[in-house]
């Protein structure tokens, strides 16, 4: 594995696996009456969040507390942050405070990638979702979600497996990294949206595209219902919240299509009456729940792997990736 | 690298399948003396080689006690104290059985007892699952060298060694057969095989 | 004054020949001169050009003296082979008046590296809706002959119409920064497939290419001239090719990392390559070349934008927009068109300096190198390799993209009107 966690797609087969694997053993944690291993003592990890964020800084929260990590919570309400002090400020900060990680949520595509790449810091960078880029642990989680449900065991992936993944793919960091980890675990991806809130050039992506939600629900082993935020309404991005859920939205008699091993997953917050009916929400067939207690073994077994152990640099084969973007540019 | 006057040398076998066989049932017995019956006991392997041992013993109680004896597994990965030595490792499973291990008498199982590192991790490891009654040690080979106040309660065989000697369990079911070998530590340095083969090196 | 002779330079890259500098003018060129100089150089395997012309830079003075003044500029310009720059309006305050405006001009004057010709705003405060004192910057000292709201588009069909017309009067041109702003509302990078890849706001070409296609329009139909600033992509080559087919008095230029980089680069989320119009894609970057080859695109411009460190340093969604570029452009140029074979030196000297000149109506400037004509000469080293360094640079900032790698060529001596301004690589302190 890589020193730090930017992307879903700096993660191997095996990478990916080896964290599914080691977040299968660490769930069974929650179920022990002490729920903490001693493992990060002594180790300090800073949750970076400069966007609010409840329930994933939760579960990280909860996840470094019970590796025994010193926990520094650092967000940019009512800090320097918001009197101005710039990311590189911040960082040098937190390097002095001798943080080994540092968990990240930044509006800005990207933030995380510059710490990472920068010398402002020397501990493991870990994204927690940088603008609508990229948000690996959340694929992490619903990648171990679905093995569980789909394909039960340590060691194995999701290959040949069909996953819809429905809605607002343009600006949705939880769509990136998963069609990047899904993909390498052999999953089938299909993203299914108006042509407005997909990114241009997605026919290179490695995942179908369909605009028909009906004609891909009965294939699928699971589909990933994404959040629409009303705001793109005003943006021209579809008509109106009627039109959006008539067309893309989950309800009862769409699930009822899908195969019945089939699940529903969504990453919250949920807008129900949107993307997603109540009954739908509420149906045991949907994971939202579940979802969120593996979100915590994930992000234990992330956390465990990229700072249980020695610390190597990689700095070798980041000077290999500029040369290469040089070279690309030429 | 070694001088030429004190080459290492090969490791020789110091037991074989026979022995491992009836140092097994010799400790089952033991148990079951000790332990009044064994009535209470649960049986935790630790991984990898303590995992075996620990089915072979439980199998043996069995039959001389008629009865199934509780058994689980246990990683001690998050619990060591070297984790920064090394690369983080991958886990393997750890299987407490459902009863629990509140009030039992638990006998951790292991190949060999060194340092006794391990097994201050698995007892830091039994204390955030339960509260035992009593824990006890089964080892199949106590190599000496304690750097803990730790000692074992059953021992297969004590072998005396040298820091320099490195201790090679084999079991069938990982290594293909039974045998204990002792050899030079630089000399199974030098085999790579030796030393993928050998878990106790790094410890 | 000083005299110079210079020996065995290849003018325009054809066969060695001596120039003696008099007075500011070319007093005597051929081979083996025997006339007296103070200084001689000798030139042998460099590449004599007419002192370059940018239509496109930003001095930052008045107001982000932080970034650039026109000391640091006009240096930065004279280490590039420049003898004249248009400095851009997007200054505080704005240079949408005379004061302004001859404010800039008389420093350049005054510190004597490079000829400064202010551009003037084309509306009030660059805000699009007004229309600028135009005649005033006009009739000031500082003469303005182009007019741009760089930075920000004259998206007004309205106001564009009538900038387009008003400058007729004296001869003026409407240099046009191509941003449709609708389409790019929080656009970080080129829209394309990295920016899909990596949740960057997308800048669509289309929102370059469907204001220059109303521009050339109205330009055709007001009987006027535009200029395209910084043109970047395949599309909006297409559409001046058309206008030019057309007989219509269209200008464009492109800027040197327009002709090298593209959106690849932006994977690093590394602000240095950060800039508006954005780095497109390598289709883009070969259709601007052959443009550049067969001048459909007019003139090489820097659009030399320096920031700040703190402007850079930082994340990319709050990183200032440009890079410098006076000091690295014919080196990139010599890379991506003299290299390849697209331009020979003359086409380089008819790019970067007499089309220039021409465009923004400069007399003393862009002309050939003959005798009698003013003596604005670089000498450049076509031969030299060498990796870039921004510490180096005279410019103020750093915000180089081409930092670390290997370029070729590199300016050996600059002259403005007959004075060196960088001899053997170095400024010549004034």
């Amino acid at each position: 594995m890589k020193r730090h966690l930017v992307s879903a797609a700096d993660l191997s087969r095996d990478d990916a696996l080896l964290i599914l694997d080691t977040a299968e053993e660490l769930a069974q944690l929650s179920g022990r009456a002490v729920k903490k291993l001693p493992t990060l003592r002594g180790r300090t990890v800073v949750n970076l969040f400069f966007e609010d964020s409840t329930r994933t800084k939760t579960s990280f929260e909860v996840a470094e507390k019970r590796l025994s990590a010193d926990v520094i919570n650092f967000s940019a309400k009512g800090s320097s942050v918001s009197k101005g002090e710039s990311l590189k400020d911040t960082a040098l900060t937190l390097q002095a405070m001798g943080a080994d990680a540092v968990v990240i949520r930044h509006h800005a595509s990207g933030a995380p990638a510059r710490l990472a790449d920068s010398d402002w810091l020397h501990g493991s960078v870990i994204n927690a979702g940088d603008g609508t880029h990229e948000h690996p642990t959340q694929a992490l989680l619903d990648a171990f979600t679905m093995r569980r449900h789909l394909n039960p065991g340590a060691g194995r992936d999701l290959a040949g497996r069909k996953v819809a993944i429905v809605g607002d793919i343009l600006h949705s960091r939880v769509a990136r990294s998963n069609v990047h980890l899904l993909t390498t675990l052999g999953a089938e991806v299909t993203f299914v949206a108006p042509p407005t809130l997909l990114p241009i050039g997605i026919e290179t992506w490695p995942c179908q595209v369909s605009y028909d939600l009906d004609a891909v629900l009965p294939k699928v082993d699971a589909v990933m219902m994404l959040r629409v935020q009303r705001e793109r309404m005003n943006a021209a991005f579809f008509p109106t919240e009627r039109e959006y859920s008539r067309r893309y939205g989950l309800n009862g008699l769409r699930l009822a299509t899908m195969p019945e091993h089939a699940i529903v997953m969504h990453p919250g917050p949920m807008v129900r009456g949107m993307e997603i009916t109540a009954d739908v929400a509420d149906s045991p067939r949907c994971t939202v729940v579940e979802q969120v207690a593996n979100g915590v073994s994930v992000r234990m077994a992330v956390l465990y792997l990229l700072l249980g152990g020695a610390v190597f640099a990689d700095g070798s084969a980041d000077s290999a990736r500029t040369t290469e973007l040089l070279e690309a540019a030429q | 690298m070694t001088t030429p006057s004190s080459a290492p040398r090969a490791p020789h076998q110091v037991l074989d399948a026979t022995d491992v066989a009836r140092i097994v049932t010799r400790i089952a017995h033991e148990i079951v003396e000790r332990a009044k019956g064994a009535e209470d006991v649960v049986l935790l392997g630790i991984h990898t080689r303590g995992v075996h041992l620990a089915h072979r013993l439980r199998a043996r109680l069995t039959q001389i006690t008629g009865r199934e004896i509780p058994f689980g597994t246990l990683d001690i990965t998050m619990y060591r104290d070297d984790l920064r030595l090394k690369p983080a490792r991958a886990l393997e499973h750890t299987e407490i059985p459902a009863d629990g291990i509140d009030g039992k008498l638990v006998i951790l199982v292991d190949d060999v007892l060194f340092s006794g590192r391990t097994i201050r991790a698995a007892l830091d490891a039994l204390g955030d699952i339960g509260r035992p009654r009593a824990v006890q040690l089964a080892v199949l080979v106590d190599r000496g060298h304690r750097e803990l106040p730790i000692r074992a309660d059953y021992v297969g065989k004590n072998l005396p060694t040298s820091l320099r000697e490195a201790v090679q369990v084999q079991l069938s079911e990982t290594d293909g057969r039974d045998a204990v070998l002792l050899g030079d530590r630089d000399y199974a340095a030098r085999s790579s095989q030796a030393l993928a083969a050998d878990p106790q090196l790094p410890e | 004054m000083t005299t110079y002779l210079i020996r065995n330079a290849q003018i325009l890259g054809g066969s060695p020949q001596d120039i003696h500098l008099v007075d500011g003018a070319f007093a005597a060129i051929g081979e083996n001169l025997d006339v007296p100089a103070d200084i001689e150089i000798d030139a042998t395997g460099l590449v004599a050009l007419p002192g370059l012309v940018d239509l496109h830079t930003h001095l930052r003075e008045p107001g982000r003296e932080d970034a650039e003044t026109v000391l640091t500029g006009t240096r930065s310009a004279a280490m590039g082979g420049y003898t004249a720059v248009h400095a851009m309006a997007n200054t505080f305050p704005v240079a949408d008046t005379a004061g302004v405006v001859e404010q800039v001009w008389r420093l350049g004057q005054e510190y004597g590296y490079c000829d400064v010709q202010p551009v003037g705003a084309v509306t009030v405060g660059l805000e699009g809706k007004q229309l600028a004192e135009l005649g005033a910057m006009h009739d000031s000292a500082a003469g303005v002959r182009v007019f741009s709201d760089d930075g920000k588009c004259v998206d007004d069909a309205v106001i564009m119409r009538r900038a387009l017309e008003y400058v007729k009067a004296f001869d003026g041109v409407v240099a046009q920064h191509a941003q449709e702003p609708r389409l790019t509302a929080g656009a970080q990078m080129n829209e394309g497939l990295v920016s899909g890849e990596l949740g960057l706001g997308g800048w669509p070409a289309v929102a370059e290419e469907s204001i220059i296609a109303r521009d050339v329009l109205l330009a055709a139909h007001v009987g006027s001239r535009v200029h395209i600033c910084h043109l970047s992509t395949a599309g909006s080559v297409e559409i001046v090719r058309w206008a030019k087919a057309k007989g219509w008095d269209v200008t464009a230029e492109v800027t040197p990392h327009h002709l090298l980089l593209t959106d690849e680069l932006v994977r690093s989320y590394d602000p240095v390559y950060k800039v508006n119009p954005p780095l497109r894609t390598a289709a883009d970057v070969e259709a601007l070349r052959e443009a550049l080859a067969d001048g459909t695109i007019d003139a090489v411009a820097t659009d030399h934008a320096p920031h700040p460190a703190e402007d850079k340093d930082c994340e990319w969604a709050v990183a200032a927009m440009g890079m410098v570029g006076l000091e690295t452009a014919l080196s990139v140029v010599q890379q991506t068109m003299v290299d390849t074979g697209l331009l020979n030196w003359e086409g380089v000297a008819d790019r970067m300096s007499h089309r220039p000149a021409r465009i923004g109506r400069l007399t003393g400037h862009g002309r050939p190198i003959s005798v009698g004509e003013p003596a604005n000469l670089v000498l450049f080293d076509p031969a030299y390799r060498g990796v870039v360094n921004p510490e180096t640079f005279a410019t103020r900032s750093r915000n180089s993209p081409y930092k670390g790698m290997d370029l070729p060529g590199r300016v050996h001596a600059t002259f403005l009107r007959g004075e060196a301004t960088v001899l053997a690589g170095e400024l010549v302190e004034r």
